[in-house]
């Protein structure tokens, strides 16, 4: 179990209280249920905690699957800084935020479920995890090496023309063995 | 269009009639709720709340029997064989098992939704006319409370407490509420673990919430105890609804109309779901009798690239080609059973796997049998299986194309040693003579060991002189710059600078049309 991030977990669950939350406020306002003014107040909750838990946090290790558009969302809960980087942060709003939901049977559920999930960010916290936001990566071309840069100025030194001319009369001196195959058949 | 219809025409058939059955289901009990004479009264405190809670649950109970049944992997064994006389067709059906499973997850999670939402409706309707909320008949359908000559309809007895509070009270103190309530944490814990991401990355996670599963059908066995949706029993002298209703204050008094009496309905969920139960804690048990049987090392081989073989031998184990074991290893965890395909022949007296570290309990396993001694014992092992659809049918045709990605290329190892076995006793049910074999993948790095077993195989067949009898392409997709001119340099030479086989590789991806087409081209019918 060495490898565990619980906060891909805790996510997962509250993003699933958010909408769970959500949907007991919204049947409570709906329905005109007793005590509907906390349904109103679980519909605010839970979109408030679907925006936030919406971006997937980056991996530690291994490669991180974004959620479909979360780019935006990144954006945003980036702006907050370490409120948003840190999941002690998060475990204690999540358990403030589930409170309300305690005292209407519509939203009970919802209650619950963000309750675990401040749990299970609590968890994540201890073990020092925290957010990492999903940017997408930049080109980096390789640094070109410092040589190219600078082509010689100058051929490179070579004997007189007369000297490099092949001396006909001299067949000997003139001959030289190839140092690396020039046919085609090797 | 006809190689949709033969490929997955089974398949849609069977999702029909699963369909089929859950809308009639939903809609039989909807309208059983909302028409039968018996619920009148309990409709006049709900309205269209009750059939809507009802229908759903009804769909519940099917689909919660029908969830277990496609994990019980031995039972499935146990069919695959038996229909080795039926057609192929059914056969694959079994092979998409955890298709089957997710969906009717999804399924139960939906009507969950719905049977909750509904109820949320009930219990404030029940509530209201129990404050006095509703109509003169509401509020004398509640006052009917359990004594001697009165049985109650309204479950929701209590008037004492902030009404606010009281639908919660009530679903934390009765039967029906409390398992409810339970019963659907448990669930969406099971779901939100099981989410792809979960599952692909920390299995532990999703494996041990899934067991959850246990609390949500104990929970929902219970369910239905408490017998609250209420129907109105027959009483002598007759009710008379039609009549009775408008005098709900002459109840008891006038002779047409004695005091309705109530009863809830016999709870019917322990009767869809004790099957699967049995039989899902049959399938635990085989597991567990598998585990203890004993198995044997023959030969324990550190390939390259981090691969380990393990051949072992276990009593009255039979193998088919291309089959998949489970693999424990109490020394490393006691309760990790980790899947992987078999790589050797039924013909041989062993079985064997490869296993490549990818992971804690491959990395430890893969040091634990670094330590063992040459010739000795390693360490306990519990193997389960074999299961998987046997890929015996390559053997019933002439000309075979065999086409393995990536991983996917394990059980081909199988095969290839089985034709191969086949071939050399000159099996009469072998009637192959030609085999393609493809192999893409991104990097053969890992795969060394099956590169071996291909350059053994092309050795024994040309000198056999059957160099033709198998034709291998490997393409690499994985390929770059630098290999392109590692491949340029040697071009020349006899065998392929990646695999070391006669065959070339090839790079990137096959264009099979091309492939199809020179396979019509040398196979003429």
């Amino acid at each position: 179990m060495g490898k565990i991030e619980w906060a891909m977990w805790a996510n997962e669950q509250a993003l699933a209280s958010g909408l769970i939350l959500l949907t007991g406020g919204i049947v409570g306002v709906a329905g005109q249920f007793r005590g509907w003014q906390f349904a109103a107040y679980a519909v605010a909750a839970g979109v408030f905690v679907c925006l936030l838990e919406y971006p997937r946090s980056k991996r530690a290790k291994g490669t991180s699957v974004e959620r479909t558009g979360q780019y935006c969302f990144t954006v945003c809960v980036k702006a907050f800084g370490p409120l948003t980087r840190n999941y002690y942060v998060r475990a204690f709003l999540h358990a403030a935020i589930c409170v309300p939901g305690g005292f209407m049977l519509a939203t009970v559920l919802g209650c619950v479920c963000l309750g675990i999930a401040s749990l299970i960010y609590l968890a994540a916290a201890i073990r020092g995890e925290h957010w990492e936001p999903i940017l997408p990566r930049k080109e980096t071309r390789k640094p070109v090496a410092e040589s190219i840069k600078n082509p010689p100025q100058n051929p490179p030194p070579r004997p007189p023309p007369e000297m490099r001319r092949k001396q006909a009369g001299d067949l000997e001196k003139s001959a030289y063995d190839n140092p690396m195959s020039v046919t085609d058949d090797e | 269009m006809a190689n949709c219809i033969v490929n997955y025409g089974f398949s849609a058939f069977i999702l029909f009639v699963w369909m089929a059955i859950n809308i009639f289901l939903f809609v039989y009990f909807y309208f059983f709720y909302d028409l039968g004479p018996q619920f009148f009264y309990t409709r006049h405190l709900l309205g269209s709340a009750l059939p809507w809670a009802r229908a759903p649950a009804a769909v519940l109970n099917f689909n919660c029997m029908l969830i277990l049944l496609p994990v019980c992997r031995n039972l499935l064994s146990l069919l695959r064989g038996s229909f080795v006389r039926c057609s192929r067709t059914m056969r694959k059906q079994l092979d998409k098992n955890l298709t089957f499973h997710k969906l009717v997850a999804y399924t139960i999670a939906l009507m969950t939704a719905v049977h909750t939402i509904a109820h949320l409706f009930n219990l404030e309707r029940f509530n209201n006319s129990r404050q006095g909320l509703g109509d003169e008949l509401s509020a004398a359908l509640s006052e009917l409370a359990d004594t001697e000559n009165t049985t109650y309809l309204n479950p929701v007895r209590i008037t004492n407490l902030d009404p606010q509070q009281i639908p919660t009270y009530f679903a934390f103190t009765t039967i029906a509420g409390l398992t409810g309530v339970v019963i659907t944490l448990a669930l969406i814990l099971i779901v939100t673990s099981s989410m792809e991401v979960i599952r692909r990355s920390y299995f532990e996670v999703f494996w041990y919430t899934h067991h959850l599963f246990i609390v949500f059908f104990a929970g929902l066995v219970f369910h239905g105890a408490g017998r609250i949706v209420r129907s109105q029993q027959r009483t002598n002298p007759p009710h008379n609804t039609t009549f009775c209703k408008d005098r709900p204050d002459d109840w008891g008094r006038i002779p047409e109309c004695p005091i309705p009496q109530f009863a809830g309905g016999f709870p019917q969920t322990w009767m869809y779901v004790i099957g699967p139960m049995v039989i899902y804690l049959c399938e635990r048990l085989v597991r567990f009798i598998r585990y203890m049987q004993r198995v044997r090392y023959k030969k324990i081989v550190m390939r390259p690239s981090k691969v380990l073989e393990l051949q072992l031998i276990k009593n009255g184990f039979k193998m088919d080609v291309g089959q998949y074991v489970f693999v424990n290893c109490p020394a490393i965890s006691q309760l990790e059973w980790h899947p992987f395909t078999m790589t050797s022949a039924p013909e041989e007296d062993f079985f064997s796997v490869h296993i490549r570290s990818a992971g804690d309990w491959t990395d430890k396993l893969i040091e634990i049998m670094k330590k063992v001694p040459e010739g000795a014992e390693g360490p306990k092992l519990g193997v389960d299986g074999p299961f998987g659809t046997a890929s015996e049918d390559v053997f019933d045709y002439e000309v075979s194309m065999l086409i393995g990605a990536g991983i996917g290329v394990t059980p081909f190892a199988s095969i290839l040693k089985s034709i191969w076995y086949k071939f050399k006793d000159s099996d009469p049910k072998l009637r192959t003579r030609k085999i393609y074999f493809y192999w893409l993948c991104r990097e053969t790095h890992a795969f060394e060991w099956f590169a071996d077993l291909l350059q053994v195989l092309e050795k024994e067949m040309e000198e056999r002189g059957m160099g033709d009898f198998l034709t291998y392409k490997l393409y690499l997709t994985g390929w770059d710059q630098s290999h392109a001119t590692h491949v340029m340099v040697h071009f020349d030479k006899d065998t392929d600078v990646v695999t070391g086989l006669k065959q070339k590789t090839h790079y990137g991806r096959p264009i099979w049309d091309k492939e199809f087409e020179q396979v019509r081209i040398e196979n003429p019918t």
